[in-house]
């Protein structure tokens, strides 16, 4: 262990002599039919990647474009092309890929102690069905767009709509096939693959976050499916399913579309909260506080989750009664997240905290995700909600939970477990001025909006009355600073697989079985399999907590 | 560019005149709304700054001295997750039954309500006053008077929302929706739609005037005489050739439609229904669907040949039918 730190100190090359997953062999036929999960990773770090900055590049010009209130840039048209792609884009290819594919596909085998997933070819052709749903989508944007909203609510999308409303559904529809695949891999490999020792309550919270996610993927993509699919025979074969002008019932399309994107939701934000787990324990070097109770929230998260959907609804015509159940529901599903935030800030209590870039992003999302998660109170309040459903405020609230937490516990993660990943360092001065600037331009993009919420404007809106503009000027002026703090890390990471220090198998000192192999790890992950005699995050005890079996 | 930097001035210049942060409250039932949302921010914000608060203090107090620093562990604390379980799970609670019951109270309108009638379509609102007045874009409504808009789409899914009253509705194709409100502030109020209906979703806004009950009835009566829904209604009825199997009497070949609104009737199909609106709206459009038993299914579907105003109208003078004249005829 200290010959490692050692290593970084006197800045010493990378192993560059030792044989690892990245330089085991060379060549685009290497990486295309790799089965390596570490590799298959990379691949999807890359593609989802593209897509963060294409959608977000679709979020700049709607910001730019409400600078006035007639609109600055486009017509209402491609205004509304512009926030559909946006949702679409970075709901589905971005948000719901993004831990689990990445971090999830490189570190569940590493932390479990096995060397591959249970399905290696299977994560392979995983990638290959979310790169064609994304070509598909990516086509359909390129040959004209599709201005339905990234909910697609029907009878618009399915008899009104003039765009090419088919191939984005159909884009969406296969890459969820991607996901269906990822989530069963995962909870075989969790349940079949565990190394010796490593019991259920001694894996690692984000192990327990990914196979949360993992069945919400498998329960709650066939439906988003099947939905998708019932909206594409509607709309090509007028076969009356959602539209009451040919027998249909617009209502039963959000009923379906909810069923899966509020659970949805939690896809996007549970393996975050594993993530905060993970970096929470590594900076202030204590074992978590609570183990089970953050375990056991993810969890309750996901059986909840399917059981909220109606609050989407409250205002759609649904009856009261209906609303006061979704209404409660809605109420339960806050409590295990807030369980979750407790636990975090009481780890930190007598820890021994340091800051590295990690860490503030995690400290940022902390804050973020609870703020987002307490004004999810004011719209799971049917009262309050009446008010604010469908206008800025919703709008806000969605981006605090799903960019200020999950974007924030994404970004942490890669900055924790890139030496892991590439073997190098980053500086971390800039890793921290960048994590400065997203936090600053992120809260100025989205707090103003909770305010033009409330002040009654409606979201999706191309043009807007005067009254709003000084808050949208704000928001926009937010949306550059944010901008700007996304391009920061993207430079010096790249700038870091060649240039940066080499960072030693553990840089941070941290516990966890990812930490005891070499970095980059070699293509088997470990030269032998771990048999594991501790609890996770024991960071009282110096040693590994592994027996060499 | 220019615009740009036009824009960058007018928001100095609104900076200056200070950011409104609350929107107009004009109904009887806005302040309720409000207090519930002004103690819901005060919970989020003190709830922020409680974490953030430790975050920085732990950061601070906690921060690492060196870098071999190995901190003793700290014992699980079962009373202290009980104690952060149960606390926020009685604050939902509380805010559950306020905002609940506020809901509840919110969402059933007076019986005594004056109705209005609403139909959206890509991309401008139709309202129409029972006494005749058509509106566009445009709601004249008195102050203090409990109204009821019964609403639907002629296309997509619109959604009818007031700001300053702090209702919202979804308008649907296919089905009635309603709300209520009592204004209780004269004044020139948004009126949004707030789900999103296409190209020009964005314009598909309009005004709504709260004008004194004595500035209302002058409104009324004032500009070109229009025919009321029900008589309206009673033309379409005529013109359509309804009357000539609803005979009142009876002895149609389709039932008579006098004192028939409000009733409970058994169908064809074993089923119970209340003689309402979406009941009517069903046997105009799809007629087939409730059939009274004695009655052979020979009634045409009117769907595509009157649009909803129509059907509305239809609906005024099938009510105009209803109980209360029966009682007055048999007087």
């Amino acid at each position: 262990m200290s010959t490692a730190v050692t290593d970084i100190r006197d800045g010493a090359p990378a192993e560059s002599s030792r044989v690892h997953y990245l330089n085991a062999n060379y060549g685009i036929k290497s990486w295309l039919l790799t089965t390596d999960h570490k590799r298959i990773a990379l691949l999807y770090l890359g593609s989802i990647t593209l897509m963060f900055f294409v959608g977000g590049a679709f979020a700049v010009l709607m910001r730019l474009h409400l600078i006035q209130p007639q609109g600055a840039l486009v017509e209402p048209d491609t205004y509304n092309k512009l926030f559909t792609l946006h949702g679409i884009i970075m709901v589905f290819f971005f948000l719901v890929p993004s831990i689990p594919a990445t971090l999830g596909n490189f570190l569940v085998p590493m932390m479990i102690g096995a060397r591959d997933l249970a399905f290696p070819r299977l994560n392979l052709l995983s990638w290959y069905i979310y790169i064609v749903g994304a070509i598909f989508t990516l086509y359909a944007t390129i040959s004209g767009g599709a201005d339905t909203g990234w909910t697609f609510y029907t009878p618009y999308s399915s008899g009104f709509s003039h765009t090419q409303v088919v191939p984005v559904a159909l884009g969406v529809f296969i890459t969820g096939f991607s996901s269906i695949l990822t989530g069963l891999n995962f909870v075989v490999t969790i349940h079949k693959m565990r190394a010796p020792g490593l019991t259920w309550f001694r894996l690692p919270l984000f192990i327990w976050a990914m196979y949360a996610t993992s069945i919400i993927f498998i329960l709650g993509t066939p439906v988003i499916a099947i939905t998708l699919f019932l909206l594409g025979l509607e709309r090509l074969l007028h076969i009356g399913i959602f539209d009451p002008a040919i027998g249909g019932d617009p209502i039963l399309f959000q009923h379906l579309f909810w069923f899966y994107s509020h659970p949805a939701v939690y896809i996007m934000i549970l393996p975050g909260m594993g993530v905060m787990s993970e970096l929470v324990t590594c900076f202030s070097r204590k074992k978590i506080f609570g183990y089970s109770f953050v375990g056991f929230s993810s969890m309750a998260i996901a059986v909840i989750s399917f059981l909220v959907w109606g609050h989407h609804m409250f205002v759609s015509g649904q009856s009261i009664y209906a609303g006061l159940i979704f209404s409660v529901l809605s109420f339960l599903v806050a409590i295990p997240s807030a369980i979750k935030v407790f636990n975090w800030t009481a780890t930190l209590y007598k820890g021994s905290v340091s800051y590295q870039a990690p860490m503030l992003y995690a400290m940022g999302f902390i804050g973020l995700f609870t703020m987002g998660g307490l004004t999810g109170l004011f719209l799971a309040s049917l009262a309050t909600d009446v008010h604010l459903n469908g206008t800025y405020f919703i709008v806000a609230h969605f981006h605090y939970i799903m960019v200020g937490g999950a974007v924030m516990a994404y970004l942490g993660g890669i900055h924790f477990w890139w030496p892991k990943i590439t073997g190098r360092m980053y500086p971390d001065g800039w890793a921290r001025f960048a994590a400065l600037v997203i936090f600053v331009g992120f809260n100025l993009t989205f707090f103003p909006q909770f305010m033009l919420g409330y002040l009654g404007m409606p979201r999706r809106y191309a043009v807007y009355p005067a009254e709003f503009q000084v808050l949208n000027v704000m928001s926009s002026a937010g949306a550059s600073i944010l901008g700007v703090g996304y391009l920061i890390p993207l430079i010096y990471l790249v700038w870091s697989m060649r240039y940066g220090p080499a960072a030693g198998p553990n840089p941070w000192r941290a516990k966890g079985l990812e930490w005891e192999t070499p970095s980059p790890p070699p293509t088997e992950n470990f030269d032998e399999i771990p048999v594991i005699t501790e609890e996770a995050y024991d960071y009282a005890n110096p040693n590994p907590g592994v027996a060499r079996g | 560019m220019t615009g740009f930097i036009q824009s960058g001035f007018d928001t100095l210049a609104a900076i200056q005149e200070g950011i409104p942060i609350r929107p107009p409250a004009a109904s009887s039932i806005a302040e309720g709304v409000d207090r519930l949302h002004f103690f819901l921010t005060g919970l989020t914000l003190f709830f922020t700054a409680l974490i953030f608060g430790v975050i920085f203090y732990f950061m601070v107090k906690y921060r690492r001295r060196s870098e071999d620093e190995r901190p003793a562990e700290t014992e699980e604390h079962l009373g202290l997750e009980l104690t952060w379980t149960l606390i926020p799970t009685l604050l939902t609670v509380v805010i559950f039954v306020w905002a609940s019951s506020l809901y509840f109270l919110n969402s059933r309108p007076p019986s005594a309500a004056m109705e209005i009638f609403v139909v959206g379509k890509q991309w401008m609102w139709h309202l129409q006053h029972p006494e005749g007045p058509r509106e566009i874009n445009e709601l004249h409504v008195p102050m203090g008077v409990p109204v009821k808009l019964t609403m639907t789409s002629e296309d997509v899914i619109h959604d009818f929302y007031v700001p300053a009253f702090r209702v919202k509705k979804d308008v649907v194709p296919g089905r009635y929706t309603s709300l209520w409100f009592e204004a209780t502030k004269t004044g020139i109020y948004h009126l949004f739609c707030a789900q999103y209906c296409g190209a020009d979703h964005a314009e598909m806004i309009g005004w709504v005037y709260v004008m004194t009950p004595a500035d209302y009835a002058t409104w009324l009566s004032g500009g070109a005489r229009n025919e009321s829904m029900t008589q309206a209604g009673e033309r379409l009825f005529n013109r359509l050739g309804c009357v000539t199997c609803h005979i009142a009497d009876g002895t149609g070949r389709g039932p008579s439609l006098v004192g028939l609104y409000g009733k409970q009737e058994k169908l064809r199909s074993g089923e119970v229904r209340v003689v309402d609106e979406a009941l009517i709206r069903q046997a105009i459009v799809n007629p087939n669907s409730i059939i009274l038993p004695n009655y052979p299914p020979i009634m045409p579907t009117f769907q595509g040949q009157i649009n909803e105003e129509q059907v509305l109208q239809l609906i005024a003078y099938v009510k105009s039918l209803g109980p209360e004249e029966r009682k007055s005829n048999a007087k």
